[in-house]
């Protein structure tokens, strides 16, 4: 087997949920290659090439892949996709949006967002949600996969020596341009690699009752998550939402506070090690999954609880 | 008649621009979906089915698009059973013009889709396709994209804002990390995102109107596509259930087990 990984990255640094796509590709077995396509990206190909059990980085490095538009990269996937038996994606925005166009692009279906490596050529995905899960295998010549990064543990970062080729560049599509981003800021860990996720729901109320799970958080070292309901009503930004539409987690801890548990918010955080629910309403779905349920009213039991944290 | 007003209509009306919306029969979110005992499958017989989510927020999309005058049809197309029809309709009785239904019995991947769509556009020739981002049962999130690579379109997915200005369209994209805003040029496939609009409810005269709007039917065979699944279901099974958890009286209790029982804290 020879497997291609596809990194997402920012041209400095190898974001996390590339590093559990290369643990994907290990458990399928074989020669791994990872791809940076970037632009003044030598730092996330030398920081690739430490990724424990990656034999070769490719390198494209042109301004048309900056932005990683999947109409200029795609196609540099697809031109040597023949020399692969697995080319393997996170299932991060970044992922999603360019492996359907790679896999069209060479005439072959894609097996989304899997969560376990059944042999080399059988997967297990989930569907509606994750209400379901479905065993599928392929025959195609390459198979074009993009891997949940919560249900495999993260390569190590560090200890690998791979080496760095460059590979020609494909050029500029002219199809579409990156006019900006507007990526939040915080402190805070990632969401979806935090070890700890303490998330509000609609019963917060109001985004400025968010500032009592953000001292929570800091307390805990925790990242800040949220429900649709919470982000449909204006409380925090999109990138704050876990559920089916939006990350999935799978934290040590994953703390619900004023979430009921729809099956959306579920899809999102049920593979979390211990859950913990705070809600006032005993009847609350989101007590099915918890580990360790709270019935109370939120805006007494998180001031407590951030007194009891010390 | 009525052949007299068809024509009338074809010589007084300049084209602006055709958007085709695909949507999807799919399990209603609502309900609950089982898996069936030999394990071949989730249970469809007798359940409740719609629209999936996502596809009402493109045809939603594509009639405020018609709305503000920058398109004058809306043409729904479906890929899957005769049932479709019915969500044709209620996409119909939103407001859409007309639909396209393309027989397929077995379940269709997101590739053959992407190629059924593909022959449609090459016959309407749309300047712009409006899709969900994924639909709600396979949860694959491939075909929009897949779309716009056989076309070879510019493709803007997870849309959560759309503004159209002559040959290019801006767009809001929802990214892990926030948003994101690029520019593409058009005719483009854009995917949309929950929180692009509120989908409208079809009113009574709209549901009645829609009974009479005109939906073509063809199979995929008929555009030279072949639907046979390319990937083997092996099993489809109830992920692992959790085990029940407890009730705790107190905040302080809460932490103390956190801290000695769990000991994730």
């Amino acid at each position: 087997m020879s497997i291609l990984v596809i990194a997402d990255h920012n041209n400095e640094t190898i974001l996390p949920a590339t590093l559990n796509a290369v643990a994907a590709a290990g458990e399928i077995g074989g020669d791994i290659s990872v791809l940076i396509a970037g632009s003044g990206c030598d730092a996330a190909a030398n920081a690739a090439a430490e990724i424990a059990g990656v034999s070769t980085v490719l390198v494209a490095d042109a301004d048309e892949y900056t932005y990683g538009l999947a109409e200029n990269v795609a196609p540099l996937i697809s031109g040597i996709a023949s020399n692969y038996s697995h080319i393997l994606a996170p299932a991060t925005t970044y992922g999603k949006n360019i492996m359907p166009r790679v896999a069209a692009l060479i005439d072959t279906v894609q097996i989304s967002d899997i969560i376990k490596v059944v042999d080399v050529a059988t997967f297990q995905r989930p569907i509606y949600a994750g209400n379901a899960l479905a065993t599928v295998s392929s025959n195609e010549a390459v198979k074009i996969i993009t891997v949940r990064s919560t249900a495999f543990e993260p390569a190590a970062a560090s200890g690998g020596t791979a080496k760095i080729e460059a590979v020609p560049v494909t050029g500029e599509a002219g199809l579409s341009r990156f006019e900006k981003s507007e990526l939040s800021k915080s402190e805070r860990p990632e969401l979806t690699s935090a070890g700890i996720v303490v998330s509000g729901g609609r019963g917060m109320q109001d985004g400025a009752n968010f500032v009592m799970l953000e001292k929570v958080a800091d307390k805990l070292g925790a990242a800040v998550g949220a429900s649709r309901a919470a982000v449909d009503a204006g409380f925090v930004p999109n990138d704050y939402q876990v559920g089916q539409t939006g990350k999935v987690v799978a934290p040590d801890l994953y703390m619900a506070v004023g979430i009921s548990g729809a099956i959306q918010h579920l899809a999102g955080m049920k593979d979390s090690k211990v859950i913990v629910a705070i809600n006032k309403d005993d009847e609350a779905p989101i007590f099915q999954v918890a580990d360790y349920g709270l019935v109370a009213d939120l805006f007494d039991a998180v001031p407590e609880l951030d007194k009891e944290l010390g | 008649m009525f052949m007299f007003l068809s024509a009338n209509k074809i010589k007084k009306r300049k084209t602006i621009m055709k958007i085709l919306v695909p949507v999807k029969r799919v399990i209603d979110y609502n309900v609950k979906v089982r898996v069936k005992p030999d394990q071949s499958g989730v249970e469809l017989a007798n359940v409740k089915m719609a629209m999936n989510p996502f596809d009402e927020i493109a045809v939603e999309q594509a009639l405020r698009i018609k709305e503000a005058g920058q398109a004058d049809e809306i043409i729904l197309v479906s890929v899957g059973p005769t049932q479709s029809q019915e969500t044709i309709r209620t996409g119909l009785a939103m407001g859409a013009d007309r639909g396209i239904h393309i027989e397929a019995d077995q379940e269709t991947e997101p590739l053959s889709v992407a190629k059924c769509l593909k022959a449609v556009v090459d016959k309407e020739q749309p300047g712009l396709v409006l899709c969900g981002k994924q639909a709600i049962d396979d949860d694959s999130n491939q075909t929009g994209q897949m779309l716009s690579a056989l076309l070879g379109w510019a493709q803007a997915t997870f849309a959560s804002g759309v503004e159209l200005a002559g040959d290019n369209a801006a767009i809001i994209r929802e990214v892990d990390g926030g948003l994101e805003h690029i520019s593409v040029k058009m005719p483009a496939v854009i995917t949309v995102d929950l929180r692009l609009n509120e989908p409208r409810y079809a009113s009574l005269p709209n549901i009645m109107k829609a009974k009479k709007k005109p939906i073509d039917q063809m199979s995929a065979a008929d555009l030279g596509v072949d639907t046979t699944p390319r990937l083997t279901t092996v099993k489809v099974e109830e992920p692992a259930a959790r085990q029940a958890g407890i009730k705790v009286g107190s905040v302080s209790e809460l932490v103390d087990k956190l801290k000695n029982e769990a000991k994730v804290i």
